[in-house]
């Protein structure tokens, strides 16, 4: 009797054993590896860096490609929607006011003291560089985790880790135009009439106008970032009358779009960006990232954490933050012609004829190739614009909110109904 | 023969066009136009009180909740949320609930001046009903054809089915992609420009293909041709073909039985198609754009760029006075045509 009895407890421990393994089992399946939300521009979000982060992390990043005007739309109106938002710093102006984005504890970033000064200081080997506009170094301190607006010294809390940035210019197509092109005067010449695209993100297309607007000497501005009503009617002026001349072939907003404007010979002189260029050329069109001499408009973007994030999705946040800055991603993004936030740890997984080509400006020992493989520079060619000094050295403004961003939208879309 | 023509056309007009015609008398009294505003407001609360059995009474209401909730969750709040938010102020990213006409006066600043030409409303809205108008008057004209030959020219109605079906097949693709699919074809260096030039019929690539109110017009009556052709077919379908012989015995040439009989008995269809286009364009912002290199206004753009710099009240009031827009249009064509009576 016993050793029955004994027999049917051990049956039903065995079978709740079993029962319980198979409960527990789905459990564990559905707790899985982290899942971070990553809302952001289509142009930084790379398979390669998602492979790479869930390879070392263990962390799955899921893209969420948005327009740089959606970016602010996300962060302001749904901030629940994202867990980690890849956002440029000039959207810092509307976003930080709505106190849906937290200061970033800098002691938790590993490399924080290694960012490159442009961030923090504003200046690259001790040089001040261009300060118009939302430069990051106005934006990227708060005075508090939960500060809604900004400090004007470095403090404990980030409002975006800087990932990538770069000097933008006009983009061009050397074969259609058949002479040098040195001034931003030239994405107003009449002689591209019908063959020139500029960028129809208001705030930005409208510091490349003011560029073209102080290149042919009509007007010099105290701040191209950040204007006054009067100068917003002025440089929307030159603008109109271009566009009823008929000098935009189109405006594009979609980096695809400014990608196949080039491509197709629609356009042969355009504001364009960096791997915008790079794609034209990865195509065999001819295409040149034009230095200028009045200088770059640069940007810059970062990570950034919304207020709701908190417990393990934090600190995976924080980890794959800290795994963005330590190199691997910093090489990657150098290599499609970015800049990375932290340089050391970027060399350290460039090979060295890489960072000749691409940071030092020296001609390429060897082919250069896109991180899939194909040549996009042959042995012996230089990068546009020289090295990392030259060219964000000639920073002349960065992409910028302005206070008067309501006029200025209104001219805007006045202007599109010209 | 051409002498004896007025007559028996007169009266072939007779037989077949004053159903319409009365129908049309009848829209215009008071009655029709009562029963035009919203039948399923009005007629319930008419059934409950006139019918006091309890049991009855009940039953039509509950049958109409469903649909009844639908609309109020889905259109009644939504459209009162816009209207109200069209009087809310805004900063650069927050909306402050307030009652302000600032909206509408930045709306329409400098409209009154017309010394510096039209404000940039008065040329959006313009821009956008000459697109309107290009769009509606060539699918209208493509649509009916269209119809028309399956119709009347088609015998079979197995192969009718079968071209009918045909025409619906580029819906198989999305929308986006149709659009698309127009720019490597109209491009500078596009198939159409190839051609152009190798045939020597033009001496440079024609710019006026792409990204101008060409290209637009010539994507939309691509998209939208089809919404005019169903209802269309749909209200020919039902004209009885006794019709057409009975004008061709009494003498009409074709085109006055197309224009005397087939036109004001397919008018119902007309009406339809023609306020799935204009409504469709009157809003559109993609289409405008893509294929109009941005550079073409549309109300629907702005909208668009306002939301996108966070200017929900501004959106908001510029969707008001939109939705008016159309809503008046609408309102006229009901009011030429009985659509409810036809269906």
């Amino acid at each position: 009797m016993e050793t029955r009895g004994f027999g049917r407890r051990d049956a039903l421990k065995a079978a709740a054993g079993a029962a319980a393994a198979a409960l527990a089992a789905p459990a564990v399946h559905a707790q899985g590896p982290v899942v971070l939300r990553y809302v952001g521009t289509a142009v930084n979000q790379s398979k390669e860096i998602k492979d790479k982060v869930r390879e070392d992390l263990g962390i799955v990043i899921e893209y969420v490609p948005v327009t740089s005007d959606d970016v602010v739309r996300r962060a302001v109106t749904q901030p629940n929607s994202f867990d980690i938002l890849d956002s440029e710093y000039w959207m810092l102006k509307k976003i930080i006011p709505s106190g849906n984005l937290h200061g970033m504890d800098a002691k938790r970033i590993k490399l924080v003291d290694q960012i490159t000064p442009v961030f923090t200081k504003g200046e690259i080997g001790g040089r001040k560089i261009g300060d118009q506009g939302t430069a990051p170094r106005k934006v990227s301190f708060l005075p508090a985790r939960e500060a809604k607006s900004f400090a004007t010294e470095q403090t404990q809390w980030m409002t975006l880790i800087p990932t990538t940035y770069n000097a933008d210019t006009l983009g061009i197509r050397p074969d259609k135009i058949g002479r040098p092109v040195t001034s931003w005067a030239d994405l107003l010449n009449p002689e591209f009439k019908g063959r020139a695209a500029l960028l129809n993100i208001p705030s930005i297309g409208i510091m490349d106008a003011a560029m073209v607007v102080e290149a042919t000497g009509q007007h010099k501005y105290a701040d191209k970032g950040n204007m006054t009503r009067a100068e917003i009617d002025l440089t929307m002026k030159v603008l109109t009358e271009a566009k009823r001349a008929g000098q935009f072939r189109a405006f594009w907003k979609d980096f695809n779009e400014s990608v196949n404007l080039m491509a197709s010979g629609e356009v042969v002189i355009q504001s364009m960006w960096s791997p915008a260029v790079t794609a034209v050329r990865s195509k065999g069109v001819p295409c040149v990232y034009q230095p200028l001499k009045e200088g770059y408009r640069a940007w810059a973007a970062g990570f950034g954490i919304p207020k709701t994030l908190t417990g393990k999705k934090l600190d995976a946040t924080y980890d794959f933050i800290n795994w963005f800055l330590s190199g691997w991603a910093g090489a990657f993004l150098n290599r499609q012609g970015y800049y990375s936030a932290v340089l050391s740890t970027a060399k350290a997984n460039m090979q060295p004829y890489e960072w000749a080509f691409w940071m030092e400006g020296k001609p390429a020992e060897q082919d250069i190739k896109a991180p899939d493989g194909t040549v996009m520079e042959k042995a012996g060619s230089v990068r546009d614009g020289g090295s990392y000094e030259a060219r964000m050295g000639g920073v002349a403004c960065w992409n910028a909110v302005m206070d008067e961003n309501d006029y200025m939208v209104r001219k805007w879309n006045e202007f599109i109904a010209a | 023969m051409s002498s004896s023509l007025p007559d028996p056309v007169r009266s072939a007009e007779g037989t077949a066009a004053a159903p319409p015609s009365h129908r049309s008398r009848e829209a215009d009294g008071p009655a029709a136009a009562l029963a035009m505003e919203g039948p399923a407001v009005s007629p319930a609360p008419v059934i409950a009180a006139a019918a006091p059995p309890a049991r009855r009474s009940w039953a039509p209401l509950l049958q109409a909740t469903p649909l009844g909730l639908v609309l109020l969750f889905f259109f009644v709040f939504p459209l009162l949320a816009t209207g109200v938010v069209s009087l809310w102020n805004y900063t650069e990213y927050s909306l402050v609930p307030d009652v302000t006409g600032r909206n509408y006066v930045e709306m329409f600043e400098g409209c009154g001046d017309l010394s510096n030409g039209l404000c940039t409303t008065f040329r959006t809205y313009i821009s956008t009903l000459r697109l309107c108008g290009m769009v509606w008057a060539i699918t209208l004209l493509l649509g009916f054809t269209v119809a028309y030959f399956l119709c009347f020219h088609v015998r079979s109605d197995s192969v009718r089915m079968g071209l009918f079906l045909l025409c619906t097949a580029p819906f198989l693709t999305s929308n986006v992609i149709r659009m698309i699919s127009w720019i490597p074809l109209l491009g500078r260096e596009g198939a159409v420009n190839q051609f152009l030039v190798g045939a020597g019929l033009a001496d440079a690539p024609q710019d006026w293909l792409l990204f101008s109110p060409f290209s637009v017009v010539l994507a939309f009556v691509h998209l939208y041709t089809l919404f005019v052709v169903v209802p269309v077919f749909n209200s020919m379908m039902r004209i009885d073909h006794r019709l057409l012989e009975a004008a061709r015995d009494a003498g009409a040439s074709g085109w006055q039985t197309l224009w005397h009989v087939v036109v004001p008995l397919a008018k119902p269809g007309i009406v339809i198609g023609s306020i799935f286009v204009i409504v469709l364009v009157m809003g559109d912002f993609v289409t405008i754009g893509v294929m109009g290199g941005q550079q073409i206004a549309s109300v629907g753009k702005i909208i668009q760029v306002q939301m996108s710099y966070l200017q929900f009240p501004a959106a908001a009031a510029q969707a008001v006075v939109l939705l008016a827009l159309v809503l008046i249009i609408i309102a006229i064509m009901t009011k030429l045509v009985d659509i409810r009576r036809e269906l």
